[in-house]
């Protein structure tokens, strides 16, 4: 188990190594980008100002210069240093690493609490009304943009009932937390209804669960001894991805309800023209991701007993 | 039955949306630029003005209209690129093997290991806003999952009789490809790029929510929202119409997807 | 009927029904059989005819698209047929059990055998978890798996077909059912395991007095375990005999093409070199069952009558049925 677990982990290193070349590529290669942009957009800069910045970035060095650079920053934990705050990018981001995350897990959580159930009662009864009700609520949930929801329920329930804020970090409290976790929750809500009725359905056909009735056991305890356990297998790889997702989604979210999150950091960055700030935001999101995705990983191997060590 | 209405309610609102893309132009009432006027500031949707006008007075109804062209072609040539892209390097990886099935395996994963919307995002930081960078940003992002399926298609299809009966009698390898190969793994494809260009849909929506995407004052569904945002107080029903049109349509690929999976690839129904 | 004389089960004008939007197909029709105590009973016929879903019409196991059409089920004079889902729960696995086909599908993949054993302890006797867990390991023990205790801490996967197949049968024969039912239970394993499993299933029910309802399409298999033999064909009993006449005179035509096809030992030395024969044609799906006798576009016999009139269940000497117009 220790093995399949460090063994795990150690591949993410390559996996972290080509995210981080990709992204350091793509800043770098591409022309036209964000010193000499601020110019395309009449910011107001005048080329000595320009070229200055240039030389104190290094962004006038050769490029394997400045990957070896980079590399070596990394290797440190060091994200380099934003271009407007001054601060060091890892700080900047350090600071909203838990609104994010709270953010993320508590719509996650709706997704759970609400998804998981509604896909086992329309799975226990294929076909019926409830079943029917239930995946077009699924399929709707999944067609709604996460941002126009979010101003739906601003308006419905901060700006017209006031029993939530319409924007604002606050406390971190659930006061403010409830509407962004609900806007950013629906949408895996909805596809976790579905994947958990599809399997709960497979396994409700299986050969072992015909074996089980025919032990004599009740509907009741054919679902808790031999279907749950079973359907949660299936169902925990679409938890973890949209889990990982979520981290990305949650921009639109976190913009919308001034969340002071990575979200909306990547997009002030993006619109400061910020490099550092903005791969350093893209670095982190996508490492969660992927740490995310391993632990999923790690977590079948608790729950299957048929995954090998590989 | 059930298929049916998928396909049924699902055609139909598909069908409404390529009309008002194609047609909006002849829908909308106003110019949906150059017609602000600010004695009609702010109305609710009502006789003249079907949906209300925003804060300069211009109609949301024919920017509804209008928007349609932007939000569609995106999502429409976007998902091609898409589909094109994750096919051609599939059916290659899977059909070929070797070097070049590990490089594109090698790729998928690191596609896999972004999200999707964050790349596009920093696609969109890099180019700066406009239809093409729009284009570019989520045409080049969403493939992985069709590349996997056409990867394992191929895979499946390539010791087939027939695709080694092809060989012996001396077809190239882009003619087997095509006429052998190509046509086993539409059905899933045609899947895959319906429900995906309901995804590129919400995701232009996203980006030109936060400002990434086309340039104001062309009208984006997405980028009426934001707009509409700062007056969501003394003008709602600005964030209620673009916002439908947009749930409508994803609603509308979403069910279509959804039918034509349980008629083009069955055995994949209760995956997934 | 009543007393010594009552049979352990009997099964009388069984009908099962395939309802589908195209309307009800009858998937079996006019079922009858019994079972005495400890008796061993033989339903032989091919895929597709009708004899795993008479078996899961008698567990009470029958799902849609399939259900009971008519006809009784009778267990020691009970009809069981129409008893509410409850008390026909507490049946199955205490007095009815029942063995699969797939070892590898039928067990649960999640949990350790010894568990799924455990299980049926707790519900028909009211045992503790720890108490079931440990006749788990006696059950075992009893199936002759070598290391019982460390099996029962096995999962599934980590078995091989055969000892796949003894702890279905330590599952089946934990509560000593009355009734035994084992659908083609050796069909999925090596031959080498076969003879193994089969022996296997004599011994513990011949020493319970267990009863055994056999299914399979190998007609040489069932007459090795069984005293009598059901053959059906096309949702129907069209031959019931003792399985040490039947290979010497089967009177349906379908059986007699069914020993026919069989290779036997001793047959080379009495008859010399002889080529093993088919039946020609294919099963009708249940959809397209031919009217009057069912195997006649198939029958070399077939005249006027058997394409319009279906044959009666005839009686002949020492208890054997034959549903044929021109049987012998």
């Amino acid at each position: 188990m220790t093995g399949f677990v460090i063994r795990r982990l150690l591949q993410m290193v390559p996996m972290l190594a080509a995210i981080a070349l990709l992204i350091f590529v793509l800043f770098s290669v591409i022309p036209g980008s964000f010193a000499t942009g601020q110019q395309d957009e009449g910011l107001g800069l005048d080329m000595a100002v320009v070229a200055r910045m240039r030389l104190e970035l290094g962004l006038d060095d050769p490029l394997y210069v400045r990957f070896g650079k980079y590399v070596t920053q990394l290797a440190t934990l060091d994200l380099g240093i934003s271009f407007r705050s001054r601060q060091p990018v890892v700080d900047m981001i350090a600071a909203r690493l838990w609104p994010s995350l709270m953010l993320t897990m508590a719509a996650m959580g709706f997704a759970i609490v609400i998804g998981l159930p509604l896909g086992f009662v329309a799975a226990l009864r294929p076909g019926s009304m409830v079943d029917l009700g239930l995946m077009v609520i699924a399929v709707s949930g999944l067609s709604l943009p996460k941002f126009w929801l979010g101003i739906l329920l601003m308006y419905l329930f901060a700006l017209t009932l006031g029993w939530f804020p319409s924007f604002g970090y606050g406390e971190g409290g659930l006061y403010h937390l409830t509407l962004p976790a609900i806007a950013l929750g629906v949408s895996p809500m909805a596809l976790l209804a579905r994947t958990t009725r599809a399997a709960v359905l497979d396994i409700m056909n299986a050969d072992f669960v015909r074996t089980a009735r025919s032990k004599g056991m009740n509907e009741y305890r054919v679902v808790v001894w031999h279907v749950l356990r079973n359907a949660l297998v299936l169902v925990l790889t679409t938890i973890g991805l949209q889990f990982g997702s979520l981290l990305g989604q949650g921009v639109v979210v976190e913009k919308l309800f001034a969340w002071p999150g990575i979200g909306s950091l990547l997009v002030d960055s993006v619109f400061q023209r910020d490099i550092p700030a903005v791969q350093g935001c893209i670095l982190v999101i996508t490492l969660f991701f992927l740490v995310i995705n391993t632990s999923v990983d790690i977590a079948y191997k608790i729950i299957d007993p048929r995954i090998r060590y590989t | 039955m059930k298929i049916r209405a998928n396909l049924a309610i699902g055609g139909a609102l598909c069908a409404l949306a390529l009309v008002v893309g194609v047609f909006g132009p002849w829908l909308a009432h106003t110019d949906p630029i150059m017609d602000a006027n600010l004695m009609n500031a702010e109305l609710p949707p009502g006789k003249e003005f079907w949906f209300g006008t925003d804060q300069q007075g211009r109609d949301i109804w024919s920017r509804v209209m209008y928007g349609a062209q932007i939000s569609l072609t995106v999502g429409v040539v976007s998902q091609l690129i898409n589909t094109f892209i994750g096919t051609a390097l599939g059916v290659t990886a899977g059909y070929w093997g070797g070097w070049w099935d590990d490089f594109v395996n090698g790729l998928t994963n690191l596609m896999l290991a972004i999200p999707s919307l964050i790349f596009a995002l920093a696609i969109m930081a890099i180019l700066g806003p406009g239809l093409t960078s729009l284009l570019i940003a989520l045409g080049l992002t969403n493939w992985s999952y069709t590349c996997r399926i056409s990867r394992a298609q191929a895979l499946a299809v390539k010791s087939q009789g027939y695709v080694q009966a092809a060989r012996v009698l001396g077809y190239g390898d882009f003619r087997i490809m095509f006429t052998q190969i190509l046509p086993n793994t539409l059905g899933p494809i045609i899947v895959i790029a319906t429900l995906g260009m309901g995804g590129t849909i919400l995701a232009e929506a996203a980006l030109s929510f936060l400002g990434l995407g086309v340039r104001p004052p062309s009208p984006s569904w997405g980028s009426m929202l934001s707009d509409a945002r700062e007056t969501i107080t003394t003008a709602p029903w600005l964030s209620l119409f673009p916002g439908m049109a947009i749930f409508l349509t994803v609603l509308g690929l979403n069910l279509l997807g959804d039918g034509l999976r349980d008629i083009l690839d069955p055995q994949s129904r209760s995956r997934r | 009927m009543s007393g010594a004389n009552m049979p352990l089960l009997s099964v009388e004008g069984l009908h099962i029904a395939l309802r589908t939007d195209a309307g009800s197909f009858p998937a079996v029709e006019g079922v009858s059989f019994t079972i005495g105590r400890g008796e061993t009973v033989g339903l032989v016929g091919e895929s597709g005819c009708g004899k795993s879903i008479t078996a899961l019409a008698i567990m009470g196991l029958l799902r849609d698209p399939l259900g009971l059409g008519g006809g009784k089920i009778i267990l020691t004079g009970q009809e069981i047929q129409a008893l509410p889902a409850s008390e026909l729960r507490a049946l199955r696995g205490k007095r009815i059990a029942m063995i699969f086909q797939e070892p590898m599908t039928a067990l649960n993949p999640l949990k350790t055998v010894g568990t799924q054993i455990a299980e049926m302890f707790v519900l028909h006797q009211n045992a503790s978890w720890s108490e079931a867990e440990k006749k788990a390991i006696e059950s075992l023990t009893q199936v002759k798996v070598p290391a019982p205790e460390r099996r029962a801490r096995a999962y599934p996967h980590e078995l091989s077909g055969g000892m796949r197949q003894r702890v279905m049968i330590a599952i089946a024969l934990a509560c000593e059912p009355d009734l035994l039912i084992a659908d083609e239970p050796t069909t999925a394993l090596d031959v080498t395991v076969q003879a193994e499993i089969v022996d296997l299933m004599k011994e513990l029910c011949a020493a319970r007095g267990t009863a055994i309802l056999m299914i399979s399409h190998d007609l040489g298999l069932v007459t090795d375990i069984c005293k009598r033999v059901c053959v059906m064909y096309a949702g129907r009993i069209v031959e019931q005999q003792d399985s040490e006449q039947i290979f010497n005179s089967p009177q349906h035509p379908y059986t007699q093409g069914l020993v026919a096809s069989l290779p036997r030992l001793g047959m080379r030395a009495r008859h010399g070199r002889q080529r093993l024969t088919e039946i020609a044609g294919v099963v009708p799906g249940i959809t397209a069952y031919p009217g009057g006798c069912r195997f006649h576009p198939r029958c070399s016999r077939k005249t006027e009558i058997c394409e319009q009139v279906v044959p009666e269940l005839t009686p002949l000497a020492e208890g054997s049925l034959v549903r044929c117009h021109h049987h012998g």
